[in-house]
């Protein structure tokens, strides 16, 4: 165990460098950090110090070094369009977006396996077409699109939902949520819907072709010869086997949902970090960009350490070796 | 249960598979059977026989769109009903148990032995868990398994195989059957551990009562343990009865042929009694196209060919994070090949024979240890000259040829590659007088190689590995893959090829008979090592070493049963 | 089983795939065949007029018969709009693919091939990719653009780093299917023989692995362009993409987006519909030919 623990920490580490070094790259050398950061009629002095105060003339490995230092101690940097300390964006952002990803990992897991294991156990089945028809429809709209035509039935049409905004949300401090009042809730319906379809999908179709192959194993085959019930057979003996890659796709999509997160967001003015992040890209704001990167890679790569590790706990396969 | 009720009765069964246009193939014809308990009854056929369809009818577990079309089955006297064309009404795992090939698989990897013994005591028997712990204990004791408490506890993966298969063996019998379904129990085990459970099973079968279906290709193992036997061919029964007298006086002309070309443990013979046996153009292409090899390679002789010394495989030395031991898949094999002659490697899995020949062929690196031929060090960078002097063919038929390029061409890449198309013939005309060399037609050459069957594969690889005219064969398992009759054929061509055109061959297999038959000097291996090493005749009747002995005495063969060969 | 005597039978194609298949190829000619097919040129500012902005399909109450599909906000036929856009969309796609294809397999045979620290170099560094979402390293790709190329907005410029930007993630997917497929047939026999016999190294992996290998590619592109056509849409969506006076359909929904909830609902509907058929259909055509050809890769991502 202590074995796997150190390996998995050590490609986290090594994961998270590379994606520090890009950041690192994209904060030093996009453009001139001095000309962006001093005002316009800087003197030549003035820029001099601030290229000396920000370590700027020493060396490059130096500069990462530090650069490292003050990403640890979560010192982001400040914002260049409008002048706030990153940090400070970001813990103020990131409430709106983890609860709409809560609720969308949830949404897709609850609906996603049920629909994925009936699909596969009546491949020929109506509704089992159905499903497969629909998933395909899924996984060829555009969460911007699906996102439009939501608002243009239950906001504009309709109008039973908000089309944009969190709604009234509780502050506990160090936390917003909207989950806490009625307009909150009724707000993340229809982003959370946009952001679950294509988890949704995709966890469906993997459950069904998992559990397809599965049941076609030598071990099932030898199940049934021995007469046990089909439903144990398929629930307990099955599913447990075809559940172990669901886990590893889980986490590597909230990764990925962070990140349609930014599409989500954009689409229903979502307070949080995805539209921060938009707003960086459009307005070319570094420091903003690159710490976003950081986030979604660490999130990354924290969730697939877990998951990994989460992985030697159920497979005893994998137990053994790390014994 | 009482005697006169066999345990299995089937009457003029018939299984078919609907085919889209209408028609059906025929997969089990008329066939009829009937055991009696304790008895063992071994269905044996090649591939294609129908013989493993016949153990899924019974169990209902047939694969779509396959439906029993006629006959009837009854198990320990209580009726299959088969109207649905599934058998139906015998309690799967109760009635009968059910044992399959590989005990690998066989067993869900995420679940503990016990967990998998107690499940069918669960719910046939409606044990509570304390009891069914007692009872899978009990089950596991009975098949032998060393340490049974602690076994409880353990996923598969933590047993070896032949201890997965006595648990698979268990579970089948948990809430004992009557009937026992064993589909090739034993070909995916050792030579030392088959012999094992066939004795488990004979046992078990003997003690409980309990009739054996045992569904099989290995002659050997038929006469070890099977009471009587039936004889398939093309989903029908060919010949049915005792074992001794069906397999020591075959009378029906394909029985007579298959037993035939089983190779024997006993004696030496110089060919396989194969029909149809000599073919005059292949014998001709073959001196036409080789022959003058033979010039080249020099006398055969008593000189060395290949020396091999000290030569060892070690894996996982050099890691940073190793864990556990490093492994010696190879350790200091020692010994050469004279030319002319076929050289045998034997050995059980893991015993480092092909790891051996992967260090002659060139891909895989000694970590220890040279080899020189013809007088030339063998390093691992080699001359163009070497890569054409050693070639070797392999085990598996299905990946020895590139699905996605015709024959003749790939016969043809070594020729041109080695520049050896000036001899007054063009590659094209070189690679089918190969073809017709290794026994194949010549508008071969334009087909695909799915187009082949498993023997016409492996003439392939041979005819591709002689294009560039080597001076060693390496043959690494050429002929496990195949049916017993094919595989004599095979081994036939290789004799020839020997034989006329001075080719060393070095012959690497598990199958003791099959190098007893072939090979001029055996070499026993054992985990890395070479424990014996001599010529085959002396080696086969008067082993010196224990292991060697252990190995030749653990073969089942059908030596005592057999007629005088013809 | 003994089941393998028995010829499976070819599975026809389905209707419905054909009908897709049929629908996909129809909207791919159209767009290739725009500037041949399409009404006016919606690029050439002289083809429109701020006067027709805004009118609905013509089948509709103040519709115009000379525009099918009503107009946009700046009076462009909506209808040339779209065939241009879906051609620039298509392209955009295609090179995206072509770029991700040519990278994927390079470095898949090479990794699968050679294995020991090539192959974990490469699949470490597929790993670092693999971790950042398609998005975000797209919307990452087009935001250092942004800051390094000052016109990143040209109709010069932003093809090419749309194409950059999509392709750049992409190509771990090719990378990852060619190598395990690669460590396969490696593995195989047939490819040891020709080691045996010292075949160079370019040889033993075009002549004889990619032929093996390239089944699954061919089956990746043509879910991959539906992906990629998607993304490019999201990055035109977002206002990352294509410039408004050369709209993929991506930037026609984003520019529709915005008069939608003033119940012009065509500007931004009509481009939606294109690209879901375009994409649907696509994806319905790469579905069956996966199971038809490699029932294997069912499952992967």
């Amino acid at each position: 165990m202590v074995g796997i623990l150190i390996s998995r920490l050590i490609q986290a580490i090594t994961v998270m460098l590379t994606v520090t070094a890009i950041a690192f790259l994209m904060f030093r050398f996009v453009g001139d950090p001095v000309q962006l950061m001093s005002r316009e009629d800087a003197s030549v002095e003035e820029k001099e110090e601030l290229r000396a105060r920000l370590g700027l003339d020493q060396p490059v490995y130096v500069q990462y070094a530090r650069f490292i230092g003050r990403v640890v101690q979560g010192d982001l940097g400040m914002s260049f369009r409008n002048q706030r300390e990153v940090a400070t964006l970001i813990a103020e952002k990131a409430p709106a977006t983890l609860e709409l990803v809560l609720i969308a990992t949830t949404l897709s897991l609850l609906i996603g396996i049920p629909l994925g294991v009936y699909s596969a156990l009546h491949p020929n089945g109506v509704l089992s077409r159905a499903i497969q028809g629909v998933s395909l429809v899924g996984i060829s709209v555009p969460t911007f699109v699906t996102g439009i035509l939501l608002i243009l039935v239950f906001a504009v049409s309709f109008r039973l939902l908000p089309s944009f905004g969190r709604g009234q949300t509780v502050d506990l401090g160090w936390w917003t949520t909207g989950f806490l009042t009625w307009s909150g809730i009724k707000a993340l319906i229809l982003p959370g819907i946009t952001l679950a379809l294509y988890s949704l999908t995709l966890i469906m179709r993997l459950v069904r072709s998992e559990m397809i192959d599965i049941l076609s194993t030598d071990y099932i085959r030898f199940a049934r010869a021995r007469g046990l019930p089909e439903r144990y057979i398929i629930f307990r003996l099955a599913l447990r086997n075809a559940l172990l890659p669901v886990i590893t796709v889980t986490g590597l999509q909230v990764g990925s949902l962070i990140a349609f997160a930014i599409v989500t967001e954009t689409v229903f003015q979502w307070p949080g970090l995805g539209l921060l992040f938009m707003q960086a890209v459009i307005f070319v704001d570094i420091p903003v960009m690159t710490s976003y990167l950081l986030l979604v890679g660490l999130v990354f790569v924290t969730i697939n350490t877990i998951v990994d590790l989460l992985y030697v706990v159920v497979d005893p396969r994998l137990r053994a070796r790390a014994a | 249960m009482t005697a006169s009720v066999p345990a299995l009765d089937i009457r003029n069964l018939r299984v078919e598979y609907p085919l889209p246009d209408s028609d059906s193939f025929v997969a089990v014809k008329d066939l009829s059977l009937h055991i009696a308990p304790g008895e063992i009854h071994a269905l044996v056929g090649e591939s294609g026989a129908g013989k493993s369809t016949v153990g899924n009818a019974i169990m209902g577990l047939l694969d779509r769109p396959g439906r029993i079309a006629a006959g009837s089955i009854s198990v320990a006297g209580k009726a299959v009903d088969i109207t649905t064309g599934r058998a139906q009404g015998i309690r799967q795992g109760r009635d009968i148990g059910a044992i399959f090939q590989d005990p690998m698989t066989s067993l869900n990897p995420l679940f503990t032995v016990e967990s998998q013994l107690s499940e069918t005591l669960r719910f046939h028997l409606g044990l509570d868990r304390g009891k069914a712990r007692a009872r899978a204990l009990e089950l596991l004791r009975a098949v032998e398994i060393p340490d049974p408490e602690r076994r409880l506890k353990h996923f598969p993966h933590q047993l070896s195989g032949g201890q997965r298969q006595r648990v698979v063996i268990a579970a089948a019998l948990s809430c004992d059957p009557d009937l026992l379904v064993a589909d090739e129990p034993t070909t995916a085990l050792d030579v030392s551990v088959q012999a094992t459970i066939l004795e488990l099973l004979r046992k078990l079968a003997s003690e409980r009562k309990l009739g054996v279906l045992l569904v099989t290709h290995n002659m050997g193992v038929v006469a070890q343990i099977a009471d009587t036997v039936t004889i398939m061919q093309n989903g029908e029964m060919v010949e049915s009865g005792p074992t001794r007298e069906v397999l020591s006086q075959p009378r029906a002309p394909y029985a007579r042929a298959l037993i035939g070309a089983v190779p024997r443990m006993d004696r030496r013979l110089p060919r396989f009694p194969v029909p149809g046996d000599h073919d005059q153009a292949e014998s001709e292409a073959q001196t036409k196209v080789l022959g003058d090899a033979k010039r080249d390679t020099g006398p055969a002789g008593t000189d060395d060919l290949l020396r091999v010394e000290d030569l060892s495989v070690v894996y996982g030395a050099g890691r940073l994070f190793g864990r556990g031991e490093p492994f010696k898949a190879l350790d200091g094999a020692s010994f050469s090949v004279r030319r002319g002659e076929i050289f045998g490697i034997v050995g059980e899995s893991g015993s480092g024979k092909s790891t051996l020949a992967g260090c002659i062929a060139g891909l895989i690196k000694p970590t220890k240890g040279s080899m020189a031929f013809d007088g030339q060090s063998l390093g691992e960078r080699r001359s163009k000259a070497m890569h054409r002097a050693v070639q070797m063919i392999f085990q598996d038929p299905y990946s020895s040829l590139n699905t996605r390029m015709r024959v003749g061409p790939a016969i043809q890449e070594p020729i041109d590659f080695f520049g050896l198309a000036d001899r007054g013939r063009s590659a094209t005309e070189d690679a089918k007088l190969l073809l017709q060399a290794v026994g194949l037609p010549v508008d071969a050459a334009s087909r695909f190689p799915h187009a082949f069957s498993g023997g016409q594969r492996q003439r392939v690889s041979i005819a591709r590995a002689l294009a560039s005219r080597p001076q060693l064969l390496i043959c690494d398992e050429p002929t496990s893959a195949l049916d017993v009759s094919v595989q004599a054929r095979v081994l036939n061509l290789l004799k020839d090829l020997r034989d006329r055109t001075g080719l060393t061959i070095l012959f690497i297999s598990h199958d003791l008979s099959v190098v007893r038959q072939m090979c001029d000097r055996v070499a026993v291996m054992k985990n890395g090592r070479i424990v014996e090493l001599g010529d085959a005749e002396a080696l086969f009747d008067a082993p010196q070493d224990a292991y060697t002995r252990e190995l030749i005495s653990l073969i089942p063969t059908l030596d005592h049963l057999a007629a005088p060969a013809a | 089983m003994k089941t393998g005597t028995i010829r499976r039978k070819r599975l026809p194609m389905p209707p419905y795939v054909m009908a897709a298949a049929l629908v996909g190829l129809a909207i791919i000619l159209a767009a290739i065949l725009s500037p041949l097919i399409s009404p006016v040129d919606p690029t050439d500012n002289a083809s429109f007029n701020l006067i027709d902005a805004e009118l609905p399909p013509s089948w509709l109450e103040g519709g115009d018969p000379r525009y099918l599909l009503g107009t946009d906000n700046q009076g462009r036929d909506l209808l040339s709009a779209i065939l241009y856009g879906a051609r620039i969309s298509i392209l955009i796609g295609a090179g995206a693919v072509l770029l991700a294809a040519t990278i994927g397999v390079s470095l898949g045979l090479l990794a699968g091939y050679l294995g020991g620290w090539v192959d974990a170099l490469v699949m470490r560094i597929a790993d670092v990719f693999l971790s950042l979402p398609t998005i975000l390293l797209a919307l990452l790709v087009a935001g250092i653009a942004r800051a390094v190329i000052p016109d990143a907005d040209s109709v010069f410029w932003a093809p090419i780093i749309l194409i950059a930007a999509i392709g750049i993630n992409e190509w771990v997917q090719y990378a990852r299917t060619v190598r395990a497929a690669t460590m396969v047939e490696a593995s195989r026999d047939y490819v040891r023989a020709v080691r045996i016999m010292g075949l160079p190294m370019p040889s033993i992996l075009f002549r004889h692995i990619l032929p093996n290998v390239i089944g699954p590619i061919l089956v990746i592109s043509t879910i991959n362009l539906a992906a990629a056509v998607l993304t490019e849409a999201t990055l035109s969506f977002l206002g990352v993409g294509m410039p408004p006076d050369y709209p993929s359909l991506g930037t026609l929904i984003r520019i529709g987006n915005e008069y939608a909830f003033s119940g012009i609902w065509w500007i931004t509907v009509f481009p939606a519909v294109t690209l879901v058929s375009l994409v649907l259909a696509t994806n319905i055509t790469g579905d069956w030919l996966r199971d038809r050809f490699n029932p294997k890769l069912r499952g992967s991502k």
